[in-house]
């Protein structure tokens, strides 16, 4: 294989790397000023680990953690399974219902998250007085569930479209059954579609103020809405202790990921380069 | 079973959670607050047409920078080996990791006036300057939010181009500039038209960034909705109003934009 592409030059490189400089910066700030001595957000005091020791203690930077994590595991992973049948679904129509539908399931996404977070919080606040029930993790979950699955839908589609249909109708001219072509051929070819419908849902869970925010009542707190309430106040450098250990997790399992996915293709060329 | 009935769930689910809190909106937003049917919520409206004004002027920058900033990103990355590619990907997926409003919270310690670029201004001898609590720092922290928005639909786009189209074109005597110019921008603006809508409509409406980096100085039409609905002038109905006008105008936006991007895609034939 040739590829005729010019990589790019010194230009090109030095204006990624500004980029990822402008991305960064603000992030490596926080994290030096998780070990400052003070509470102080630009005065660098001294080195400590005291933040990350009374993290630990804080039971509600704690809590709301744990519901920011609980929340966006099982809503990504609903969102996600629920967006790829009503893609596959959506695909298979004709345009002329195809296309209405899938206008209305761009609402969440050309909505502001404030029209949607405000108009959710309007339906469960009457629903809840009818079906008695107030504002809260159910609540919740649902708003989350509800605003993932049409980025799942808008990552899914484009690779649906690209998917060759000729894909699907050789498979079931050779006798595969519609689910057999499903699972063999339109799953792997939308592969990447969906798993970067998962890694979106999950992040906008993750990082979800707004509507959470509209949604949540006064009894349950995500992390996001702790830290809204704080910047009301004063921000504890907690905060910065506890996005650091995020970030270093996340990191970690990246590389990990990645130097398996390159190893494996190292792998595989090996074993072509011998046969 | 035929694979269209796969997303019949799926539209019961959009009738309750989508279209009925829609409707729940224009019900207010048209009734007082003992339900009888009125336009004064509208007519209240009339005099916030500076934050409407304001909000669309400020998301508009912050988009128009989104892609003069970010399309040469997603260009340039995809033309680098593949694994260099997935981890510059990786990189730039990272930093949405970290939590929107400490990422926000992060430039306040910027942008300060006492903050670290003024101080490292002052370090090299330059004059300080002030842009925190002016509208400049709330485009810094929308473009900033939003750009990775921008990069990632664009760039997915362009590496599914299929790389025999540029060498076809290379063959028939295109430079590199009219590849791009020709093969490679109008089969990428279906990714730029998702990079708009994901960067413009949270800008529009944000509320976290102009409170934090704007002041309260900065009001835009994300304040004044949170304002009617959690914050102290309590009145849902005028607040429904607000939200459905600003709903509305940001649809026809994106109508607007997305009829031109039809338009071009029909041109090249993509």
């Amino acid at each position: 294989m040739s590829t005729s592409i010019k990589r790019p030059g010194f230009f090109g490189r030095s204006y990624t790397a500004l980029i990822l400089f402008f991305l960064y910066a603000p992030i490596f700030i926080l994290i030096i000023f998780s070990f400052n001595s003070t509470r102080s957000r630009t005065v660098w005091s001294g080195f400590t680990f005291d933040w990350y020791r009374s993290l630990f203690f804080d039971s509600s930077i704690m809590n709301a953690f744990y519901t920011t994590l609980i929340i966006a595991f099982i809503s990504a992973i609903v969102a996600t399974i629920a967006g790829t049948f009503a893609s596959i679904g959506f695909y298979n129509m004709k345009s002329r219902w195809r296309t209405p539908l899938m206008h209305i399931n761009n609402i969440p996404m050309m909505n502001a998250d404030i029209a949607t977070g405000v108009s959710l919080s309007l339906l469960f606040l009457s629903l809840g007085t009818v079906l008695r029930f107030n504002l809260g993790f159910g609540t919740l979950l649902l708003a989350h569930i509800i605003f993932n699955i049409p980025y799942v839908v808008l990552s899914i589609m484009p690779k649906l479209r690209q998917l060759d249909s000729n894909l699907v109708d050789a498979a079931c001219d050779l006798g595969c059954t519609w689910i057999k072509a499903f699972w063999k051929v339109i799953v792997p070819e939308i592969m990447p579609g969906i798993i970067n419908g998962l890694i979106i849902a999950f992040t906008l869970s993750i990082d979800d103020f707004v509507i959470s925010y509209f949604t949540a009542g006064g009894n349950v707190m995500t992390l996001p809405m702790q830290i809204f309430a704080m910047t009301r106040r004063r921000i504890s450098p907690e905060i910065n202790a506890l996005s650091t250990i995020l970030f270093l997790t996340v990191l970690a399992l990246l590389i990990v990921i990645n130097v398996r996915e390159v190893r494996q293709e190292d792998k595989q060329k090996k074993l072509k380069n011998r046969h | 079973m035929k694979p269209k009935y796969l997303s019949i769930p799926y539209i019961v689910w959009m009738g309750i959670f989508v279209v009925a809190p829609i409707i729940f909106v224009v019900f207010y937003a048209f009734t007082t607050s003992e339900g009888v049917p009125t336009l004064q919520n509208f007519a209240a409206m009339g005099r916030f047409t500076s934050v409407f004004v304001r909000s669309f002027w400020l998301a508009l920058i912050s988009t128009v920078l989104c892609i003069l900033i970010g399309y040469p990103v997603a260009y340039i990355l995809s033309r680098e080996g593949l694994r260099l590619q997935r981890l510059m990907i990786m990189l730039i997926v990272l930093p949405m990791w970290m939590n929107f409003l400490l990422r926000t919270y992060a430039w306040m310690s910027i942008l300060e006036n006492t903050g670290l670029l003024n101080r490292f201004l002052s370090f090299i001898g330059l004059p300080t300057v002030n842009i925190i609590n002016t509208p400049t720092a709330v485009v810094i922290g929308m473009v900033y939010n939003f750009l990775p928005f921008m990069i990632l639909p664009i760039y997915s786009v362009i590496v599914k181009i299929d790389r025999s189209l540029f060498e076809a074109a290379q063959d028939l005597g295109a430079n590199t500039v009219s590849v791009f110019r020709n093969v490679v921008f109008p089969m990428s603006l279906p990714g730029v038209l998702s990079g708009i809508m994901m960067v413009f409509v949270p800008a529009v409406s944000t509320f976290v960034i102009t409170q934090l980096l704007g002041g309260g100085m900065v009001m835009m039409l994300g304040d004044l909705i949170e304002m009617q609905f959690l914050g102290t002038a309590y009145n849902p109905q005028l607040g429904s109003a607000i939200a459905l006008v600003m709903m509305l105008i940001v649809i026809a936006f994106m109508y607007v934009v997305n009829r031109f991007g039809q338009g071009e895609e029909k041109a090249v034939g993509a």
